[in-house]
């Protein structure tokens, strides 16, 4: 018999207890190796697409090329062609990808073209060829309806503007005139995509019992699940999703994409196993993208640098229908302080395809304009930009007045200019050969949260299996939760075994928003928790004194295996977080400094990042190894913002033009130069239990901004239109002769 | 993509016998040929796979030069001692173009016909009259950052991608094709046709006609250097590249052969420019009247327009670089 417990924490008060600075086993925190790490490079780490059912018939999507009424096609004819098994036209398919969290489908086809680009049919063949071919060959015909906007600053944009994403406190306009120094100026930042490196890929394949399992690459499971189980109209305990393996996500694999639900109504129609692959043109256009911004920063300071007033005014797009918008002032609230503050956002309807979470939604873009701003009034003020920071850090919540729950942006930004040997000259001082030579900085903060979150732990003599929903998407969900567990029931690493990705498991925070590791891990740990209760119960200990290491309890002078105490027995236990209090009173955060020196040539205005240098305070850091590959990763993301990415829309029909990998241009080892990454140790009691906050997109936030700061100190040219392409750079140059 | 019919050509006798319809093609590395299939931007009825023909060597010729087999890859070309030596703009080239994995793909008959890459011609959802002669040219009035300003016509603004043949265009290379009427050597200044109200016709080749072949002349002695301009540090297709082969003779100009990329539909090359650098003194305003001649006629789409006032500079940087006096 097996005896499961659930212990619950309602997270309304911080944590003094910091048990984990008590484990004695030493796993985590350390730089442990991914254990599923040789599935991976040895290709044995079976992906979305990989799996084979037994006759399975392939799909692939159609892509709609105008925007109206669909009022037909030419199925019949597509049905006759080699291979072909059918043609899905079914009014549930998804126009687009969900929202992350929404649970519910997204808008339906419903005889509907939304956007130039949308998936409006799935042809099911023999062969993957057979119905690629097909489907290039399929027509649908749509009648228009109607003018459609698609640029958000175009004046004939309808554009909304809800209340409650408005804020004026105090009087930015009176300050802005009675500041000794100000700025009022306007960024741009580009439409823009994840382009995880696997595409979205599903096999469904449906049982006699009519229930759904679907292979996917998803981030969220309980939420697709619940997604997928309202598109098609059934009920949730009818699905089940497994994603093992997530070849990257970044926010595109957030909510269920059209291909789950094409393969889910093929393989019911057809009544037997449909995969589905989206091209990598697919995945560009189906997927969300990151919304392009406008950004009208006001800044007013007095001859001191102190800020009097804070303006952050943003324009977002989005698809009719979609209820997220770009939350582009989400650390504006909070990351410095002044008594006048206006915050604005708007968000223009437009038929581009669907925008949605990327990386670090918010402050990816929203931080980098702002940090951009701050330079240039601290250039006005004839301050060193990191004197102008510190002169302005926020000891409380500025509009609010809550505390911080740590605040750590004072000592990111000394200890970072430390590490980099930060010395602010005027610009156009160096020179090497045609190349500028300058530096620049800027401040990193992502907002923190914690979602509910359920895990498992079995425990027997020999070692733990931890079980739950949670995605490992690349992040090293495998890797952390195995330390965790390790290190509060005392097995070396091996001794665990860590099952994720199947939604028949309890299901846990999935991936997203950098809430995945600490909410899944407060989850295993209480998880935990309650199994070293059990086994202190038993010993006839109190838990604080008992000590687990290497399959011992230690307590006083007595080693006890637990193979003995357990004996063949198999105990099993539930941790549940529930988010409380503690994220409403108080401001969690995530704080960074980064710096980086570029070249720029003065010939051709190409810009060459030759060092770059974040340090971060995120909590604590569970395991060193994969959480400084996120900050590769998110600093690599800010290259890629300032330089290089830009998703095109032709302007008349708001199409994505540069579709593909050549085109839509990511960073290239090339272009990235050595990152040094350090974190500060920090235990942030209000976070969890666990004292640890998220790692993965903090590092998005202002790095960007750093570059694009050091190419003014280079070579005097402020780009305030991002990327700063080369061209920009030069139309500058020239500019200053 | 579309089914075909797929022949393995044991040799070149059999190859050019394999390919007679209109509707074939070879394919050599495939790094470009089978991206467009699978978009069915081009949908050949048939491949004749040339890989095992005899084709990969590189010889010395006996006027000095080399003869560089169709089928030798990118890769390598640039790492052979010889080109690296004595013709060193072309190793360069190769190495600016596309990733180390395409280039041990890529070959030189396949790099010399690899299609543009206008956005609008990989997507069979928008009218371009170089995939569907006649249905129009969405680049014009569309995004055209990456597109010419040279040589195009109002039916096409596409460029040639290449790198190897802009520096091959500055070595005055000649290619050698083989049809079933025989062989023959065409300059590579003759190789590629302007669009005209003709885009989708992109060579002189005709259908069936192999390339066997890329003669390098002799060295051209002179400093040599390939300058390409792109929107990422590597693995981007040029804006603007320069291939120079630039000699000074007692302060002046004695050699000046000049090719550049990412401004046409072919790999650009102007006698005029060439002619006015020539037995000059080396100064910023010669370079500027030679970008002046260079771009007389150059017309920007809106998108592109920083191609011209980016090439005048490129030009000036790679020919203060080429003249300089040696350190
Ligand atoms: C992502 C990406 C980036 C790239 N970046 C660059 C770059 O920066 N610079 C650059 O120069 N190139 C770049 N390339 C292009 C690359 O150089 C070409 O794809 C390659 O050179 C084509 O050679 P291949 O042998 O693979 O040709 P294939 O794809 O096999 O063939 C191309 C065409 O040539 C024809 N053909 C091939 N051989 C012969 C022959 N002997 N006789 C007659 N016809 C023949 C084929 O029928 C076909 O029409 C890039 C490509 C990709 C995919
Ligand atoms: S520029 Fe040429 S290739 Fe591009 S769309 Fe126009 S016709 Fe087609």
């Amino acid at each position: 018999m097996t005896l499961e417990t659930t212990r619950r924490l309602k997270h309304d008060t911080p944590d003094t207890d910091r048990r984990l600075d008590g484990m004695a086993q030493g796993v985590l925190g350390t730089g442990m190796d991914r254990p599923e790490g040789p599935l991976k490079v040895s290709g044995r780490a079976t992906y979305a697409a990989e799996a084979h059912p037994e006759a399975m018939a392939e799909g692939y999507l159609v892509r709609a090329t105008t925007i109206g009424r669909i009022t037909g096609s030419n199925a019949d004819a597509i049905r006759a062609m080699p291979g072909v098994i059918e043609v899905i036209e079914d009014e549930r398919m998804i126009r687009n990808a969900a929202q992350g969290m929404a649970g519910e489908s997204p808008v339906q086809r419903q005889g509907q073209v939304w956007y130039v680009g949308q998936p409006v049919a799935c042809v099911v063949a023999e062969s993957f060829e057979q119905a690629r071919h097909a489907a290039q060959a399929m027509m649908v015909t749509i009648e228009p309806d109607g003018t459609h906007v698609f640029d958000a600053e175009d004046p004939a944009a309808e554009v909304e503007k809800p209340e409650q994403k408005q804020l004026d406190q105090g009087d930015l306009e009176g300050a802005m005139s009675a500041a000794t120094f100000s700025l009022d100026a306007t960024y741009h930042t580009p439409s823009m995509s994840s382009a995880a490196m696997e595409p979205h890929a599903s096999i469904a394949q449906w049982d006699e019992d009519g229930v759904l399992t679907l292979r996917g690459s998803y981030q969220l499971l309980k939420f697709n699940k619940a997604e997928l189980a309202d598109v098609l109209g059934v009920a949730p305990d009818k699905v089940r999703i497994l994603s093992p393996y997530v070849g990257g996500g970044f926010g595109s694999k957030l909510g269920l994409a059209p291909e789950a639900v094409a393969a889910a109504l093929a393989a019911q129609a057809l009544g037997r196993p449909v995969r589905v692959v989206l091209h990598r043109r697919q995945v560009f256009e189906t997927v969300t993208r990151r919304s392009e911004t406008r950004q009208r920063i006001r800044l007013a300071c007095d001859a001191e640098g102190k800020l009097s007033a804070i303006g952050h005014e943003n324009l977002v797009s989005q698809l009719p229908g979609e209820v997220f918008s770009e939350p582009v002032a989400q650390g504006t609230h909070f990351q410095y302080a002044a008594p006048n503050r206006v915050i604005g956002h708007e968000i223009a309807r437009i038929r581009r395809p669907a925008a949605g979470s990327v990386r670090a939604p918010g402050e990816a873009v929203g931080v980098t304009a702002f940090e951009i701003a701050i330079d240039e009034l601290a250039k006005k003020a004839g301050i060193d930009p990191l004197e102008f920071r510190l002169r302005n850090v926020p000891d409380k919540h500025p509009e609010n007045g809550k505390p911080f729950s740590s605040s750590t942006m004072e000592a990111t930004l000394r200890e970072g200019a430390k590490r980099f040997g930060w010395t602010h000259t005027p610009p156009r001082q160096r020179r090497e050969g045609e190349w500028w030579i300058g530096t620049g900085m800027a401040g990193a903060v992502r907002v923190n949260m914690m979602i509910e979150a359920m895990a498992r732990a079995v425990l027997t003599g020999q070692g733990v299996r931890v079980e739950c929903d949670m995605t490992d998407i690349g992040t090293g969900s495998y890797a952390i939760l195995t330390q965790v567990a390790a290190e509060m029931l005392g097995f070396a690493p091996d001794r665990v075994e860590t099952v994720l990705g199947d939604t028949d498991l309890p299901p846990a925070s999935g991936s997203g928003g950098s809430f995945g590791a600490a909410s899944t891990s407060t989850a295993v740990y209480l998880a935990c928790m309650e199994l070293r209760e059990r086994l202190a119960a038993k010993l006839g200990v109190k838990e604080p004194e008992l000590t687990l290491k290497d399959g011992l309890a230690i307590h006083e002078n007595r080693q006890t295996p637990l193979a003995e105490i357990l004996g063949e027995e198999e105990w099993r236990a539930l941790g549940h977080l529930q988010p409380g209090k503690a994220g409403q009173e108080v401001r969690q955060a995530t704080w960074g400094a980064i710096f980086a020196e570029v070249a720029v040539s003065d010939v051709t205005g190409e810009t060459r990042v030759r060092r770059m240098d974040g340090t971060f305070a995120a909590g604590r850091i569970l395991n060193l190894k994969t959480a400084r590959s996120q900050c590769h990763g998110g600093m690599t993301w800010g290259i890629g913002l300032a330089l290089t990415e830009a998703m095109e829309h032709d302007p008349r029909d708001g199409h994505m033009v540069n579709r593909d990998l050549a085109e839509y241009h990511l960073p290239v080892n090339l272009d990235v130069p050595q990152l040094g990454v350090h974190f500060l140790e920090e235990r942030d009691d209000w976070a969890n239990p666990l004292q640890a906050k998220g790692i993965g997109e903090l590092s998005v936030c202002g790095s960007g901004a750093a570059v694009i700061n050091a190419i003014e100190n280079a070579c005097g040219v402020r780009v305030r239109r991002l990327p700063a392409t080369l061209d920009q750079v030069m139309d500058g140059l020239i500019a200053q002769g | 993509m579309r089914a075909f019919d797929y022949v393995r050509a044991g040799d070149t006798a059999e190859a050019l016998r394999e390919a007679g319809g209109a509707e074939t093609r070879f394919i050599a590395g495939g790094t470009n040929l089978l991206d467009l299939m699978k978009l069915e931007v081009m949908a050949p009825g048939k491949l004749v796979d040339i890989n095992r023909l005899d084709l990969g060597g590189i010889e010395a010729t006996g006027e000095g030069g080399l003869r560089i087999g169709a089928l030798v890859t990118n890769s390598d070309l640039a790492a052979d001692a010889r080109v690296r030596r004595d013709w060193p703009v072309l190793s360069r080239a190769l190495l600016a173009g596309a990733s180390g994995q395409l280039r041990n793909k890529a070959t030189t008959g396949g790099n010399l016909l690899q299609r543009t890459r206008c956005y609008y011609f990989y997507d069979r959802g928008e009218p371009c009259n170089k995939r569907e002669p006649g249905s129009g040219c969405a680049a014009r009035d569309g995004m055209n950052r990456i597109l010419a300003i040279l040589g195009t016509s109002e039916h096409c603004i596409a460029t040639h991608p290449s790198d190897m043949a802009v520096a091959m265009r500055a070595l005055g290379a000649r290619v050698e094709v083989e049809g079933q009427g025989g062989a023959r050597e065409i300059a590579l200044e003759d190789f590629y046709r302007l669009p005209g109200d003709t885009p989708h016709i992109e060579t002189v080749l005709e259908p069936g006609q192999l390339i066997t072949a890329v003669i390098l002349p002799p060295p051209a002695g002179g400093r040599q250097i390939y300058r390409k301009v792109r929107d990422r540090s590597s693995y981007a297709f040029a804006l603007v590249s320069v291939a120079a082969v630039v000699a000074v003779e007692n302060g002046r100009i004695a050699k000046a052969q000049l090719a550049f990329g990412g401004l046409g539909p072919m790999p650009w090359r102007d006698a005029d420019v060439e002619d006015a650098l020539v037995g000059e003194t080396p100064s910023a305003a010669l370079f500027d009247r030679a970008a002046d001649i260079l771009l007389a006629e150059a017309k920007g789409h809106g998108g592109n327009d920083f191609k011209i006032p980016l090439t005048r500079r490129t030009l000036a940087a790679v020919l203060t670089q080429a003249t300089e006096a040696d350190q």
